[in-house]
């Protein structure tokens, strides 16, 4: 299915945040971190999930499509970059557009920012930086067969639903082995609505 | 420098990569062609994270003027290119504008500091030690050094105390981090260190973690954990809380805080009863095994099931899943290490380990996992207070005699063993300790019972400090020596399991600071002792320590800083330059006693010191979070981090009737404080959780009990009687002391901590999205 890109295993993840941190040092962003970082179960668990991009395969880039100014370049390989500072004008399309809640908008200087897969390192062989530190391998970068010589066994998706709709992905999950289901709920659960708690 | 600022455009094909390129795993590293390393101008210096026990492998990326300004993951073998937050971030404090670069100094405390030169600094300094130890005696005057140190420096603080000062008031913040796994260590097998490496982890199927909350204290160890149970290996974990690895574990055995040996006297018991255990193995290598058989005997799951307060069942789990297991480790670290029976605790844990035959194998073994960077390696060369270089005893007359022709000294003039750092602060209280040097260290929030603390040092007629920022205790001095930071000095830290790495230096450091080695030897000049303290730079202390531990357990002379570039580490004891180094102990079934045998030591389980009552029916325990280390001195500085985990709170069960978010007043018979709640199951009912690395007035430490361990004097951080009540409204954290000309916080590099949202306690919200 899908080439090298990330896998995210929620199981793995202790919450430290290095892949946030990490995203900060990476040079197309510097100082700035496109993750975004979780706690699902807050108040019952210390669970906790990375989010960076998840390079929308099909559709193809929603928030790319919904771009007035054309502004996010999709890549050959499938990368989903982040907005060209020339042509983005801030208006957040994409930020709506985004299933995953990921493009973040720096409302002062209009422009958007978001995960390009540290492309100046992945073109060079070389991981993610999110990836590369991740203490525990909850953020994995290589193909599925690398992925699975390490962790014999391991199931993953890239195809989730929100609603009625379907969004495959090319960044992929990894999901608890007796419970494959295909393709897997996306979003978190609500927790709140109009400022009632419907836990 | 960006890419496109180095008139590079990006490259969006990723068929430009250089032919060859291959996955970063087998890549050995960064590729010689990176971009930015060819067109910037760049650096990139190897070395090691400053912070934790594991002592990640880190590239500091060096721009063309010779300065620090970034990292780059590493493949080092302990490491593999992982790093945690405090790691990525560690870099940041380098060229912090916070960073003092100027002694300060002044006559009383009640007056501002002044900038002054390091004459009248050293001056200043050397004539109070004349003037206290003139009139109170040689010992009136003490040393605190620090275990985040190198480990040359750390002997240079042991031979000053003893050579320059000539007292026998020396010891280190070690004290409050592994010395009950230490003296167990000792106590069991002869020698004072873990028994395997990290790798052996990915070897083992059983993996036992116990008072360790490895996800946020030892980040980068989980990778060894997740890699064994890849291949199918259990985990147990013990924590009174549900810490990120107790979340998935196989086994989470939540007991109370306090009741570690019985909980472990309890397994052995269950191992005897389901015939687990190895005679064999015992007979061959133990003594003392009847005598722990008798004790463990009086406590059957269902008596530890009561103290613990945890099912029965659990208890015989454990020991089925451990002792059944082919090979097994166990691996612990402060949880069961912080308390006044601490080396009870881990000597009941070793006696699990013994018993069930998991010693000195591929996969099977124990460890103590060092809290600090150089925990193990700096208290191996005389910087504690009962020891000499070489991990030897100062009251052993042999090893008195060694050191002595080492160091040119008569024996008469070497001083006997001194006290540990709490009671070192007890004596300042009682004017028997009238002067005091800290080097490294910040007291002020590391030890328990802050009132006694802050007490002790007011009233020490003099107090100098080194450090690189003006911590807490540093605030309080008369002197404050402006010193290096890791990066801009070479020196070795043994890690969590006794491996050796060298730290290389990055950069200069600024104008005005000066390295510690040469400060102590400056110090030492002045008070008359020069010749004893030659040493220009690190290497030239670490050619002395090698000698100086030739032929001792803690055997470092095989070791060279040549071998460490080319090795990436050696774990100690190394006897020869050819020696290839000990990465597990006991294979041979040998220990380092005399006999050879493992010395079982007998455990009975006592309650903590500090007694529930009604109006003190809670457990209160402390601990790490993630993104700070230790006293937070360094961390608490650095913007990522700070926003990450901006202040402290008190972690409390749903059941106790807080929401989240409100202010919750924690009490002890020491003081009170009041911290936002964090509501959450994953903590028991009896039990509240406030992380330490906050100065007062919400210092966990201003609630501890500085009870000690009476074999190691370890203060018993994580159990105390306490109750909570609900309060008005938080206490507010103070930010870091501001030195003379500088700034604290800079808006480019770092934040101030932000108040905390209303319902989302710190460091485990959910992050903000746009």
């Amino acid at each position: 299915m899908m080439g090298r890109t990330i896998f995210i295993d929620p199981g793995r993840c202790i919450g430290c945040q290095a892949c946030v941190s990490a995203c900060r040092e990476c040079d197309s962003h510097r100082g700035k971190s496109m993750i975004h970082l979780d706690y699902p179960e807050e108040g019952r668990s210390v669970a906790s999930l990375p989010t960076v991009c998840m390079h929308c395969e099909d559709p193809v880039a929603p928030c790319a499509e919904v771009c007035p100014a054309d502004a996010i370049l999709v890549t050959a390989d499938g990368v989903v970059q982040q907005a060209d500072t020339t042509r983005c004008i801030g208006c957040a399309n994409c930020v709506n557009a985004c299933p995953f809640g990921v493009p973040k908008i720096d409302l002062q200087a209009k422009l958007q920012m978001k995960c390009n897969l540290c492309y100046d390192r992945t073109a060079y062989g070389l991981a993610p930086m999110c990836a590369t530190v991740c203490p525990t391998g909850a953020l994995f970068y290589g193909t599925l067969e690398e992925l699975r010589a390490e962790r014999p066994g391991v199931q993953v998706a890239d195809s989730f639903t929100f609603g009625s709709t379907t969004i495959s992905t090319g960044v992929a999950m990894v999901v608890p082995a007796d419970k494959v289901q295909w393709p897997v709920p996306g979003g978190l659960p609500i927790v709140e609505v109009n400022g009632v708690d419907v836990r | 420098m960006t890419h496109a600022q180095a008139g590079q455009p990006l490259p969006l094909d990723p068929s430009v990569a250089p032919p060859g390129t291959r996955n970063f795993r087998d890549a050995g590293g960064i590729p010689a062609d990176r971009w930015h390393a060819d067109q910037n101008g760049e650096t990139l210096v190897p070395t090691h994270c400053c912070f934790c026990g594991v002592q990640c492998g880190m590239y500091l990326r060096v721009d063309h003027a010779g300065k620090v300004f970034g990292v780059e993951p590493r493949n080092h073998d302990i490491n593999r290119m992982r790093l945690c937050p405090k790691g990525i971030n560690a870099y940041q404090q380098v060229n912090h504008p916070d960073r003092l670069t100027s002694p300060l100094m002044r006559r009383n405390r009640d007056e501002p500091f002044r900038e002054v030169s390091w004459e009248e600094a050293l001056d200043f300094t050397v004539s109070e030690i004349r003037r206290i130890q003139g009139e109170y005696g040689n010992d009136a005057f003490g040393l605190l050094g620090g275990a985040s140190l190198f480990s040359e420096k750390t002997y240079l603080v042991g031979k000053f105390a003893r050579v320059a000062l000539k007292t026998k008031h020396v010891d280190y913040n070690g004290r409050l981090c592994m010395v009950s796994a230490a003296g167990a260590n000792k106590l069991a097998f002869g020698i004072d260190r873990a028994g395997n490496p990290f790798s052996d982890i990915l070897l083992s199927d059983c993996l036992l973690i116990a008072g360790s909350n490895v996800g946020e204290c030892f980040p980068v160890m989980t990778q060894y954990l997740w890699g064994a149970r890849d291949r199918g290996a259990t985990l147990i974990v013990v924590d009174p809380r549900e810490t990120p690895i107790a979340r998935t574990a196989d086994l989470h055995v939540a007991l109370k805080p306090g009741t570690d040996s019985a909980f472990f006297n309890s397994v052995l018991h269950a191992v005897v009863a389901e015939g687990l255990t190895d005679e064999a193995y015992l007979a061959a290598h133990a003594t003392g095994w009847e005598d722990v058989r008798k004790t463990v005997a009086a406590y059957p799951p269902a008596r530890a099931a009561e103290i613990c307060g945890v099912p029965e069942e659990q208890i015989v789990q454990v020991a089925r899943m451990f002792a059944g297991a082919d090979k097994a480790m166990a691996w612990h670290a402060r949880g069961v290490e912080h308390h006044s029976q601490g080396v009870e605790n881990c000597l009941s844990i070793i006696n699990l380990c013994v018993a069930a035959g998991h010693i000195g194998r591929p996969g099977a073994g124990y460890g103590t996992i060092t809290g600090q960077g150089n925990g193990q390696g700096g208290r191996e060369h005389g910087q504690k207070s009962d020891l000499l270089p070489g991990g030897r005893s100062i009251s052993n007359p042999e090893h008195r005699r060694q050191i002595c022709e080492i160091w040119g000294i008569d024996e008469a003039d070497l001083p006997a063993a001194g006290t540990s750092m709490m009671e070192m602060v007890w004596q300042m209280q009682r004017r028997e300790i009238r002067g005091l040097i800290g080097i490294c260290n910040n007291p002020f929030v590391s030890l328990p019972n802050y009132a006694t603390v802050k007490d002790g040092y007011d009233t020490a007629e003099f107090h100098a400090q080194f450090d690189f920022f003006l911590s807490e205790t540093a605030a309080n001095a008369h002197v404050v020596f402006p010193v290096t930071v890791w990066a801009e000095d070479e020196g070795v830290m043994a890690n969590a399991e006794a491996r050796v790495v060298k730290h290389n230096k990055a950069q200069e450091p600024p104008a005005g600071v000066r390295t510690d080695t040469w400060v102590i030897c400056e110090l030492a000049r002045r008070l008359g002792a020069a010749d004893k303290f030659d040493f220009p730079d690190s290497r030239s202390v670490f050619e002395e320590l090698r000698l100086a531990s030739a032929g001792t357990v803690n055997d470092y002379y095989g070791i060279t800083y040549e071998r460490l570039e080319e090795t990436g580490g050696i774990a100690w004891p190394c006897p020869d330059t050819e020696h290839p180094g000990t990465p597990r102990l006991f294979e041979n079934g040998r220990t380092y006693h005399p006999d050879g045998k493992i010395h079982m030591q007998v455990v009975e389980w006592h309650p903590p010191m500090d007694p529930y009552t009604e109006e003190y029916p809670l457990s209160l325990t402390t601990g790490r979070t993630v993104a700070h280390f230790l006293s937070g001195n360094q961390t608490r500085r650095l913007g990522a981090l700070v926003e990450q985990t901006p202040r402290p709170w008190v972690e409390v069960h749903p059941s106790l009737g807080f929401r989240n978010g409100d202010p919750v007043r924690v009490v002890t018979r020491r003081g009170s404080e009041v911290l936002p709640a964090l509501v959450t199951e994953a903590i028991r009912p009896d039990t509240v959780f406030i992380p330490y690395h906050w100065p007062a007035p919400t210092a966990a430490n201003v609630l501890t009990i500085d009870a000690l361990d009476p074999r190691s004097k370890i203060p018993e951080y994580k159990v105390c009687a306490a109750r909570v009540e609900p309060a008005e409204r938080i206490d507010e954290v103070p930010a870091p002391p501001t030195a003379p000309g500088q700034v604290a916080y800079p808006e480019t590099q770092v934040s101030r901590a932000d108040p905390l949202p209303p319902t989302a306690p710190q460091g485990r919200g959910t992050s903000e999205r746009s």
